[in-house]
């Protein structure tokens, strides 16, 4: 277990190692992964008992599924600082022949991916799978997820969720990233999610809120809390605000910074922003 | 003959398998009785998985099960198993190299009087370009039995692909089935005839035919569309010198574009396609839509006649 300083140090470090690697090879998405920082950061170094000396099956470990995969970026840092892989493979990103595909990947068998994602909406009916593979097995542990709140117009996710709470798929923590920004402009303006919550409420869902989603102590409460409400014949589901950007000043309150890298100066202003930690790859 | 029909065979397969392999699970989107998956379901109600009518998300939670060891064999309509859901397939099953079983029935024009929106005739050449994926379309009851067996001791991605009506039950009974390895039905000399699924049966038909008008016709069973036999299928052609291809499905795609590739690459010879020319089928009883749609032992026949004389007129 580390301080909440010490958790805060991989968080700046990690925002560093995302704007390097998109900047590295001008593409990539660090919005969307500037704005998941912390909920990675919670996840893999205090909620999650996870196994860095990775297998596929996950068994007795809880496992975590990444279905908006643009946001590859933070994951592939959060793995590298969790020790799944070595630090230096990071500056692979999107390049030939490298295991750090633009969107993840299981093809190079890149420790910590279990399923590729990318296209979008297809993850919750993957971690349900492995929820319900876990049930039979008698594996206790948990599988959490994360989704874009953009994805939810796919309608993938709506089967998914009606199929989870009528089988009472309960060992599951489906995390949504309440950004409300897509490529387009925000979700309102593009194609509205209308009452979220009632909507998830509706579909039977345990349905929990943190609006202080850069806020790593209310990350990590919140995903506390969703732990404790599982094994009641409900899914859990969280509705985390988090800010497209955060962490980079130039970057947050616009969607412009979804898909789009920065240029040599834009780089340095979001360096200094966010001092060197643990040591760059 | 008997009649049985092939999807029989895979709910039956499926029933045995759920008894010897405790790691097999299986997933209906609401066709559990059309698919022939009651016993399973009866038999083994912790390892059957009602989707109902969402088979994207039955696809993605198969590839999910198979984190954790289990080998998941998801059952509906070919076209609701293929063309519906792709993308699933592509990204969550063969680009992520899981070991998910596709079991589709009611494929092709067999499928009968529910019409074209359910008749798929394009789904082997969907999922035979998808890399990893193993394509298979067992002839039989007996056939699509076996194949449900042994394609749960293969590693990867599958597509079993079955039908509807009731069709001769000839091949024999608890016979082992060997994943891409083309079975000689009959010899002959002058033609080689490659079938796959309903249509070996009309081959076999076909080769009598022929046979009564002088032509010695070798029907060669190709079960498994990818990976395709090609040591098989050279090694016959290299003998015949020309051939014909057979399938209930289109012409682009299908069984009979693969064997064109290979012999174009390898040993061009005079090749005649039977299967449907860019068309989508209609409502009809099976043996009328076979008739209609030229995909019967007559229209066999007459692609063999063809190839035979352009056979003659090349040398």
């Amino acid at each position: 277990m580390q301080t909440t300083t010490e958790l805060k140090d991989i968080c700046t470090q990690i925002r560093r190692d995302i704007v390097r690697m998109v900047h590295a090879n001008n593409s990539g998405h660090p919005g969307g992964s500037l704005g998941c920082t912390e909920y990675f950061v919670a996840l893999y170094f205090e909620i999650m008992q996870h196994n860095a000396n990775f297998n596929m099956d996950g068994k007795d470990e809880d496992i975590f599924f990444l279905s908006n995969g643009h946001i590859s970026p933070v994951w592939y840092a959060t793995l590298a600082r969790a020790g799944y892989f070595e630090v230096a493979e990071l500056a692979t990103f999107r390049k030939i022949n490298s295991r750090l595909q633009g969107h993840p990947t299981t093809h190079d068998h890149l420790e910590g991916v279990r399923v590729a994602s990318g296209s979008l909406g297809q993850g919750l009916s993957v971690a349900i799978g492995s929820a319900l593979s876990k049930k039979l097995n008698n594996d206790d542990k948990l599988i959490y997820s994360l989704h874009g709140d953009g994805e939810l117009q796919e309608g993938q996710i709506w089967e998914a969720l009606m199929y989870a709470s009528a089988n009472k798929v309960d060992n599951l923590i489906a995390t949504i990233d309440y950004n409300k920004k897509q490529i387009d402009g925000s979700i309102d303006d593009v194609l509205t999610l209308g009452n979220l919550k009632s909507k998830l409420e509706a579909f039977d869902w345990i349905v929990l809120e943190e609006k202080e989603g850069n806020n790593l102590e209310a990350v990590i409460n919140i995903l506390n809390k969703a732990k404790s409400l599982v094994g009641n014949n409900k899914p859990v589901t969280i509705l985390l605000h988090t800010e497209m950007g955060n962490g980079v000043d130039y970057m947050m309150g616009t969607h412009k910074w979804h898909g789009s890298a920065p240029n040599d100066e834009q780089l340095e202003i979001a360096l200094s922003q966010n001092a060197e930690t643990l040591g760059d790859y | 003959m008997e009649m049985k029909d092939t999807r029989s065979g895979f709910g039956v397969g499926l029933t045995e398998l759920g008894r010897r392999n405790s790691k097999v699970v299986a997933l209906c989107a609401d066709l559990t009785g059309s698919l022939k998956m009651n016993d399973f379901k009866n038999e083994n109600p912790d390892r059957f998985f009602q989707i109902g009518i969402a088979e994207a998300n039955m696809i993605g939670i198969a590839a999910g099960m198979t984190i954790g060891g289990k080998i998941p064999f998801t059952g509906t309509f070919a076209n609701f198993s293929t063309s519906r859901v792709y993308d699933q397939i592509r990204q969550s099953v063969a680009y992520s190299e899981k070991n998910v079983k596709i079991c589709a029935s009611h494929a092709g024009v067999t499928l009968g009087e529910d019409g074209a929106t359910h008749q798929v005739l394009e789904d082997i050449g969907m999922m035979k370009m998808l890399p990893n994926m193993v394509v298979i379309n067992p002839c039989d009851f007996n056939q699509t039995k076996a194949a449900t067996i042994a394609i749960a001791d293969h590693n990867g991605p599958v597509y079993l692909r079955f039908g509807r009506p009731k069709v001769p039950n000839f091949t024999p009974t608890d016979q082992q089935f060997e994943i891409g390895k083309a079975l000689h039905l009959q010899k002959g000399t002058d033609v080689t005839i490659f079938a796959t699924g309903h249509l070996v049966w009309e081959s076999l038909e076909a080769a009598k035919t022929l046979a009564e008008n002088g032509i010695s016709a070798e029907v060669i069973n190709i079960h498994t569309i990818k990976p395709l036999d090609e040591k098989a299928i050279l090694n016959a052609v290299s003998k015949t010198k020309c051939v014909v291809t057979a399938e209930e499905h289109m012409l682009n795609g299908g069984l009979g574009d693969s064997v064109a590739q290979l012999l174009g690459r390898n040993n061009p010879v005079p090749l005649e396609m039977v299967g449907v020319n860019d068309t989508f089928g209609e409502s009809g009883a099976p043996m009328q839509l076979l008739e209609k749609y030229g995909l019967d032992a007559k229209a066999i026949v007459t692609a063999t006649k063809k190839v035979i004389s352009r056979k003659t007129n090349y040398r």
